[in-house]
């Protein structure tokens, strides 16, 4: 351990010592929370690792793609992984490690503009419901009673067969039918803090409570929402994974995992196992990362268990 | 008391059943232009958008229409379906029990595998053992179901040149073979929710394990199985029943997606098919079907979990 106590030499002869004391060095507490899932969790930091390159290649995907995804090659139909076509080609003779690395890109896309659509709406939900209370709780919670006793894929489904295809529509779908669940963990936590001594304080001290809900609520409920957020996103990418896969997702040239299996995957099983293999990889990889990260990141914010590192300042 | 518990659960079924069916009552109000044109131009529903207006019922007001709609439903009519004709009560009731023997099985396999291999977590915690297992249950949760069943397909037609039979035999002209086509398929399903049923059980096996009760019984000279299963199982697996409740509705979606790959006529693969038509009173009825099934559950479970666990009703 680094000592906080240094020292300086002010006479040499009698070697008579002035010392500082230095408050110890504070790490913003994102840092500190990588810190400890690296050290105590190697498996979430694995999972983080994952993430990570699931997110790399997303954004680096005209980088690394040797081909365009959309370009076919001719007669090259089908066409075993080799030197020039590392994971081999598809029906239409196109690259499939381009197509799974621009596929990265879809799921990201979708994932995030779902997932940051649900937090809004759940936060939103979740705070409200949970620190007015009263008649407006009650009746947000049979919407949200409501709302979950759909099956997701049903949800999804119907929601698509109203709007019609379309990338837009995949990211409304998805939040539409996760931010319910997400809005009862928000407004349980919020529930429990509003019980808290230091929120009473602050009311006494005559505090609005606009003033309340950004200044003790909001920090407090970050912890789950993070965790909500880490593991909604696998559910996302598995959930777009799978409209596609039925064919209601985005819709084609994209190039979506989920409609790479479905299509050539099923099609041409006999030929070409690797068309099936791959993108099924992808996506396992992908959502084994985020579930992974998301798990030891809820075993880290978890105020119930000892041990646990708590995000308030 | 149980009786105001009972009554209490009741109570709340009801605005949120009115609510369901008034969401999934008003789907058809939603729909954009482009898709009414569609329904027009591509499938011949009506030969222009007044009548198909006057065929969807969209020419009356909403709440009258919504009355009309739940009365009929009380009567057992949910409509017809602009796609075949018949009524969709009709084509409901022919596939629901494939979808139902699919999802029990699924259940069974769930159970089967689930609790025993939580238990066995929650008792050899920290192990690698452990490690291994929780790492299976996270891969079990991430991992698609469409992409073992496809690997499945691919697989079995290359190793053991087999292919799923293309036409589904009906339960009762040989039930045997019937059920044996569900096998894959709902064991495929229950991957997903043993990975869930095995971590609540290992948690809640944990929490119970701690209790003094189970450190009185040990003292007592009871053998480790016993105290295993009739101390800390029981008492364990009251949550997990209520898991197994939320649990339902995701084996729904689940058996949407199985009954298209192995080409099984149930609900699932009727609302694809329905969605692909657009014909929506068929959508109306299958989402109303769903959503009453798994409203129903979920009161079965927290009545049981009242029954079981007699903290609860003081809540």
């Amino acid at each position: 351990m680094e000592s906080n106590l240094q020292e300086k030499i002010i006479d040499p002869v009698s070697m008579r010592v002035e010392g500082i004391i230095t408050p110890p060095k504070r790490h913003h507490w994102l840092l500190d929370l990588f810190i400890q899932l690296v050290k105590t969790k190697p498996l979430g930091a694995f999972g983080g690792l994952l993430v990570l390159g699931m997110v790399l290649l997303a954004i680096l995907a005209p980088v690394i793609s040797p081909f365009d995804p959309d370009t076919m090659h001719g007669e090259k139909i089908v066409a075993p992984p080799s030197r020039t076509f590392y994971l081999g080609t598809d029906a239409l003779a196109r690259d499939l490690f381009s197509r799974i690395a621009y596929g990265a890109r879809v799921s990201m896309t979708v994932g995030l503009g779902a997932v940051g659509l649900s937090t809004i709406l759940s936060t939103i939900i979740g705070i409200l419901s949970g620190y007015f209370g009263g008649r407006f709780d009650t009746i947000m919670q049979r919407f949200v009673d409501a709302i979950m006793s759909f099956p997701w894929l049903v949800i999804m489904l119907t929601i698509m067969a109203i709007l019609g295809p379309g990338q837009v529509n995949v990211i409304l779908a998805l939040a539409l039918a996760g931010f319910a669940g997400a809005s009862r963990v928000v407004r349980s936590a919020v529930l429990a803090i509003k019980e808290m001594d230091y929120v009473m304080a602050a009311r006494a001290v005559g505090c609005r409570n606009t003033t309340i809900l950004i200044r003790h609520i909001l920090p407090n409920v970050a912890a789950p929402i993070i965790v909500l957020a880490t593991l909604g996103l696998g559910n996302a990418i598995l959930a777009e994974a799978s409209l596609s896969f039925l064919g209601f997702g985005v819709p084609p040239p994209a190039s979506s995992w989920g409609r790479m299996l479905s299509g050539d995957g099923l099609n041409y099983m006999l030929k070409g196992p690797w068309l099936a293999i791959f993108p099924g990889l992808a996506i396992s990889a992908g959502v084994f990362g985020f579930n992974m990260l998301g798990d030891a990141l809820r075993d880290l914010l978890d105020p119930k268990l000892t041990g646990g590192m708590r995000l308030r300042r | 008391m149980l009786r105001w518990y009972i009554l209490r659960r009741l109570l709340l079924l009801v605005p949120t059943l009115l609510l369901v069916s008034f969401f999934i009552f008003s789907i058809v109000r939603f729909l954009p232009g482009d898709v009414v044109a569609i329904m027009i131009s591509e499938q011949g529903y009506a030969d222009d958008e007044a009548e198909l207006r006057k065929t969807l019922g969209l020419d009356k007001p909403l709440v009258i229409q919504y009355a009309t709609y739940m009365k009929n439903v009380f009567r057992g009519d949910l409509g017809k379906s602009l796609w075949s004709g018949k009524p969709v009560t009709e084509e409901l009731s022919r596939r629901l029990p494939t979808t139902l023997r699919l999802g029990l099985m699924a259940l069974f396999w769930t159970i089967l595998m689930g609790v025993p291999i939580g238990v066995l977590s929650a008792l050899y915690q920290d192990r690698w053992s452990d490690y291994l297992l929780r790492s299976a249950a996270i891969g079990g949760l991430s991992i698609p179901g469409f992409w073992i069943a496809t690997l499945v397909l691919v697989f079995g037609s290359i190793w053991f040149r087999w292919v799923p039979p293309m036409d589904y035999v009906p339960f009762s002209a040989n039930p045997i073979k019937s059920l044996s086509q569900l096998l894959v398929p709902s064991f495929i399903l229950s991957i997903a929710l043993s990975a869930g049923i095995m971590r609540m059980t290992r948690t809640m096996m944990l929490e119970v394990m701690k209790e003094d009760y189970i450190r009185t019984a040990r003292a007592k000279g009871l053998a480790g199985w016993v105290v295993v299963v009739r101390h800390a199982l029981k008492n364990a697996l009251i949550p997990v029943l209520s898991i197994m409740g939320l649990q339902i509705a995701f084996l729904i979606g689940g058996t949407v997606i199985m009954e298209s790959i192995f080409v099984l006529p149930g609900m699932g693969k009727y609302l694809i098919d329905a969605i692909s038509w657009r014909d929506y009173p068929a959508i109306q009825g299958v989402n109303l079907l769903i959503c009453t099934w798994v409203i129903s559950i979920n009161l079965i479970v927290d009545l049981l979990y009242g029954l079981f666990d007699p903290r609860i009703r003081y809540r």
